[in-house]
């Protein structure tokens, strides 16, 4: 390809003789060495011949264009001999619309100052936007109160279903486990010093205090959130959230509401299911793993937590509720209008719901303890 | 007659600092079947979205009359609850149907029928079925919008702008993705409508057959120069109009 084309320096101007084959698949002719070549010469019109080139496709006329758009630069005149049979044409097609002013996007240098300011304002513009969904969510919650919010009851029953009975075998899956796992942490520490029925004390707390409301409310952020998310995300893109705006329905009542009145309904009720399953956990490895017998089990299980403990697990599964329905149905409405965004906005539900769940899990141990719960 | 049902006064669209298009001023009339065109990206669906009320325009007002007596309703300075009751006079055929996908075509259209009227569940049910009977799918009620093709999606759409039994109907692209003779039975459906239920009709097209065909009144949004350069019938302007305008209603066949 290194002698692909020969310059020629003519009275009139420059002679351009290409040659051989212009193919893709033998590599594209680098332009810039030739624009090197013919900025050493002063001319003012340029000849291209084509006469010994034998095959040609794309990489032919991409060099030419170049060659073209550099002529115009120098305000030169270009003119073709005897080139392959539709290779002018098709030159002329490509230069024949201009570039419209404005539509190249380069990428420009942005100083690390300035990407530091624009980060700030759009975190600044999503948290308002968060805020301005806050504020609608309790609005429509209000209109539910006084019996003015429009949503379809079946809507609301699906979503009951979806959020509590649908999601019971996970739940039952991984809150067993998870007594499980508690049990043989606290047996390994516990029997050294001969007090195994400590187990039941340990799983007990912990499950009712933390991992019930907390599994499920991971669980529920991967599995609901995700779908609040997806679903609301799709129905932007296919309009259907315009159409429900232009017949007089607000999304808020139609779509968020049903889905936080779901959650908020079913988070308790979970998360009291997976304490009872996380404990059968616990005492099914200190029964048949422990020798311990279910009556003690029981006893001490029942005098280890009080009702503040579930109540602050019921609490706290309730407060995760709302933030899982919230962040899985602001993320869906919020979603651009593209395959990309609906996958996006699913994901920001899921990380924001998580990172929610612990946060508020964490602000809710230190002030339980600093109060003395 | 000629009394207008909506009045656009100095509309400038935008999104951001994006300016897409300024200074539009025309009226749509009574049982108008008015006609958006213009080149692809001037903005035609995007004026669409600001007459429908879902998006707020950067400066200028529209107005709608609802009735001849009534004084006008300056749409984006009014408050929520007359903009929700303006909004259910409209009836708006989105470019892809948009219907709802968890609901069967029945519960589609009798969904806004069942939020604003009194009637029954059966009552509800007969005119679903009165409304899908108008548009060709009599016994689709029970089927989910996934399972019928693009053009069916799009006649029901138009049965659930009709649920309500809307003064003012809206079209976004009726005819795209349609065959000829299913586009012509829509514009042939669209003339009926003016004609039988009264309504004005406003259609976002660039489909010069249905152009010709039921537009009585249009506008002309030019891309370059970010402004309407026409407004009037297209069978007037095809002789009389603007060279760009011609250019256009000829496809460039001069």
């Amino acid at each position: 390809m290194s002698n692909a084309y020969q310059i020629i320096k003519q009275p009139s101007g420059v002679q351009l003789n290409l040659k051989g084959d212009w193919l893709i698949d033998t590599g594209m002719q680098d332009f810039s060495q030739l624009q090197v070549e013919l900025e050493q010469v002063s001319f003012n019109s340029i000849q291209i011949s084509g006469e010994a080139i034998a095959n040609w496709d794309s990489s032919l006329l991409s060099f030419l264009l170049q060659i073209n758009a550099f002529a115009q630069r120098q305000k030169s005149s270009i003119s073709y001999q005897k080139m392959p049979q539709g290779v002018v044409e098709l030159i002329d097609l490509a230069a024949s619309v201009p570039e419209r002013s404005g539509a190249s996007r380069s990428e420009s240098q942005v100083s690390f100052v300035n990407k530091i300011g624009n980060s700030v304002i759009t975190d600044l513009q999503e948290f308002k936007g968060f805020l301005s969904f806050l504020g609608d969510s309790i609005k429509s919650l209000g209109r539910f109160f006084v019996g003015k919010a429009q949503y379809r009851a079946q809507d609301l029953r699906e979503i009951l279903t979806d959020t509590g009975p649908s999601a019971l075998p996970i739940v039952t899956l991984i809150s067993i486990l998870v007594g499980v796992i508690l049990a043989f942490v606290g047996a390994v520490q516990l029997q050294q010093f001969g007090a195994e029925i400590y187990v039941a004390d340990l799983v007990a707390i912990a499950m009712v205090r933390e991992m019930g409301c907390m599994m499920t409310g991971i669980i529920m952020a991967g599995r609901t959130g995700a779908a609040f998310a997806a679903r609301i995300g799709t129905m932007q893109v296919n309009e259907e959230i315009d159409a429900l705006k232009t017949l007089g329905f607000s999304p808020m009542d139609f779509l968020v509401l049903p889905r936080m009145l779901g959650l908020v309904i079913m988070m308790p009720l979970l998360c009291l299911y997976a304490d009872i399953l996380g404990i059968l956990g616990g005492a099914m490895i200190s029964i048949f793993g422990m020798g311990l017998s279910f009556t003690e089990y029981w006893n001490q299980t029942i005098n280890a937590i009080s009702m503040a403990d579930i109540n602050i697990g019921l609490l706290k599964s309730f407060i995760f509720g709302l933030v899982i329905a919230i962040t899985g149905c602001m993320n869906g409405i919020q979603s651009g209008r593209s395959a990309s965004a609906v996958g996006d906005a699913t994901t920001a539900a899921v990380v924001a719901g998580i990172v929610f769940i612990i946060v508020i899990d964490g602000l809710f141990a230190i002030v339980t303890s600093v109060l003395g719960i | 007659m000629s009394s207008p049902a909506i009045r656009i006064q100095d509309l400038t669209m935008a999104y951001g600092d994006f300016v897409v298009q300024k200074g539009l001023t025309f009226n749509i009339n009574q049982q108008d079947i008015f006609i958006i065109m213009g080149g692809s990206g001037c903005g035609k669906s995007t004026l669409l979205r600001h007459l429908i009320g879902l998006k707020e325009p950067a400066k200028g007002e529209v107005f709608y009359h609802r009735n001849v007596q009534d004084e006008p309703t300056n749409f984006w300075q009014a408050e929520l609850e007359i903009q929700r009751s303006l909004m259910r006079n409209f009836g708006v055929l989105y470019q892809s149907g948009a219907l709802w996908s968890s609901m069967t075509l029945a519960e589609n259209i009798g969904l806004p029928l069942g939020e604003y009227t009194d009637l029954n569940q059966k009552e509800i049910r007969e005119l679903a079925s009165l409304k899908l009977a108008l548009v060709g799918l009599k016994g689709f009620e029970d089927y989910y919008p996934s399972e019928i093709s693009g053009g069916m999606k799009k006649r029901a759409g138009l049965a659930r702008a009709l649920a309500l039994d809307p003064d003012l109907l809206f079209f976004d692209e009726p005819s795209a993705g349609l065959d000829p003779i299913s586009a012509r039975l829509l514009d042939d459906l669209i003339l009926q409508l003016r004609d039988n239920l009264g309504a004005t009709i406003v259609v976002v097209t660039h489909e010069l057959a249905s152009i010709f065909a039921i537009g009585n009144n249009s506008v002309f949004l030019d891309a370059d120069s970010k402004t309407m350069i026409a407004n009037d019938s297209p069978k007037w302007l095809l002789k009389n109009g603007d060279e760009k305008v011609i250019n256009f209603l000829k496809r460039g066949e001069i």
